[in-house]
């Protein structure tokens, strides 16, 4: 019978929670690296039993954590992400030049094909990979290096590469989004970048449709159709369906368009899922009442999923990361809050229960499904 | 001999229970001794100072003998009582961060 790994990211910690396929019963394991935050950590689709996290904190920096059985034992890997030559500048949030500098990884991003080949999404906004399974990183420095690169500028949380999106059909294109500078796409296996901002609209900044500048929060891809993508931006859920040439927006009648994170159903590539949140001031969902919302057309038509969910004095947030989709059938939901939740559904969002309740604030869920 | 007294998520990190005791050859500086540190626990790297600059980090302070040595050069003698084992030298996680 197959299984379901859950790989859980926490302000404390990280935690596995493991089940059968049936997704009833769950076992709790950590926390691992307690006391450190876990922005993210992720599995080898190569080799699922590989598994990278992200394990920072304010007075010690950077560790990348690596498993080679599941999650059961970790050990330390390499720890220096140094930007490719003279860094330069950014924009700082006063309009000056800030020199870029390391702070955190955000998101580690395995192969598809190679367990020893992993990327890293840093803070400041920039793009790492090795391919020694974690022990040394090299920056893949035309992103950064992008002419529109000095005046990428930090959103609130930071100047974050934390979207990073391999094409399964295509192992030369990556995909990236950095809050506030937006989409970007590399055709040439992390050579060379452009943005694909296109049709994005953001009233926040001085030029609506600028080419760079946008609070891209999330994208994600059905691995059947990887030329159509849907992103949640800071305000706007947006679809496109030429690789990112151009967007178009499907927010269509969600209570709210802000929100951080968007799935895909794993056998459903037009079925897509959201949790909108108040406001960018107002972290929480809508009237308290935490909803997931599915669109099963590819966006504008929505209907809220509550059974199981609270829907009365809820005020959690559910960040970029912490939403993921299994690959059983039927297909499995999962998300955490950052009231330490981690809900879960076994049939597609249709009915939801909580797998653990008094985690430390969820960062990010990542799923395996395991033979 | 001198005596290394960790925080205690960097104990856990390099895998010791208690101080870590370090030979350093030549003069005992905050370099050589973090340099000596380093070379026993790779792990550390990174964690108390820049890989690069080896700059400490901003939340990681040095004490020793009731003393703040945090701003002090990198070249700068540690105290006797130090150097001898009396006194251990006190990488400290700064209190910060509610």
């Amino acid at each position: 019978m197959s299984s379901v790994r859950l790989l859980v990211g926490t302000r404390k910690g990280a935690f596995v929670l493991t089940s059968d396929g049936n997704r009833e019963r769950w076992a709790v394991n950590g926390p691992h690296f307690g006391g450190w935050e876990v922005y993210h950590l992720k599995g080898s689709t190569a080799d699922p039993q590989r598994l990278y996290a992200s394990q920072s904190t304010g007075w010690f920096g950077q560790l990348i954590q690596r498993s080679d059985d599941g999650g059961k034992t970790w050990a330390p890997a390499g720890n220096q992400f140094a930007y490719d030559g003279v860094p330069g500048t950014h924009q700082w949030y006063d309009g000056t030049p800030h020199p870029w500098e390391f702070k955190r990884v955000w998101h580690v991003e395995p192969s598809l094909t190679d367990p020893d080949t992993v990327y890293a999404g840093a803070e400041d906004a920039a793009l790492f990979r090795s391919v020694d399974a974690g022990q040394t990183w090299q920056e893949l420095p035309g992103l950064r290096g992008h002419r529109s690169g000095h005046a990428w500028a930090p959103g609130a949380g930071g100047l974050c590469l934390h979207t990073i999106l391999l094409d399964p059909s295509d192992a030369k294109r990556i995909f990236v989004a950095i809050s506030a500078a937006g989409a970007f796409r590399s055709d040439d296996a992390g050579e060379t970048w452009r943005p694909i901002n296109r049709g994005l609209k953001s009233e926040g900044i001085p030029d609506p449709d600028a080419e760079v500048g946008h609070c891209v929060h999330r994208i994600a891809m059905h691995p059947s159709r990887p030329g159509v993508l849907f992103m949640q931006k800071h305000w706007d859920v947006m679809r496109s369906d030429d690789a990112g040439e151009s967007w178009h927006e499907v927010s269509g009648n969600l209570p709210t368009d802000f929100g951080f994170p968007i799935g895909v159903h794993a056998h459903e590539p037009e079925t897509i899922y959201v949790v909108p949140i108040k406001s960018d001031s107002e972290h929480y969902p809508p009237e308290g009442k935490l909803r997931v919302f599915r669109s099963r057309t590819g966006g504008n038509d929505w209907e809220a999923l509550t059974t199981g969910l609270p829907q009365r004095d809820c005020y959690v947030n559910v960040l970029r990361d912490a939403m993921a989709l299994d690959t059983l059938d039927p297909c499995g939901v999962y998300f955490g809050t950052t009231g330490g939740q981690v809900y879960g559904s076994a049939d597609a969002g249709d009915h939801w229960n909580p797998i653990v309740r008094d985690l430390p604030a969820v960062l990010s869920v990542e799923v395996q499904t395991l033979p | 001999m001198i005596r290394v007294v960790l925080p205690a998520h960097l104990r856990t990190l390099a895998g010791v229970d208690g101080d870590v005791t370090l030979e350093v050859e030549g003069p005992a500086t905050l370099r050589s001794v973090l340099d000596a540190l380093e070379a026993s626990y790779p792990v550390l790297r990174g964690t108390i100072r820049d890989h690069v600059t080896e700059r400490r980090r901003p939340f990681v302070r040095f004490f020793a003998c009731e003393e703040d040595l945090s701003h002090e050069l990198p070249d700068t003698p540690l105290p006797a009582a130090v150097v001898s084992g009396a006194e251990p030298f006190l990488v400290v996680g700064a209190m910060a961060g509610g």
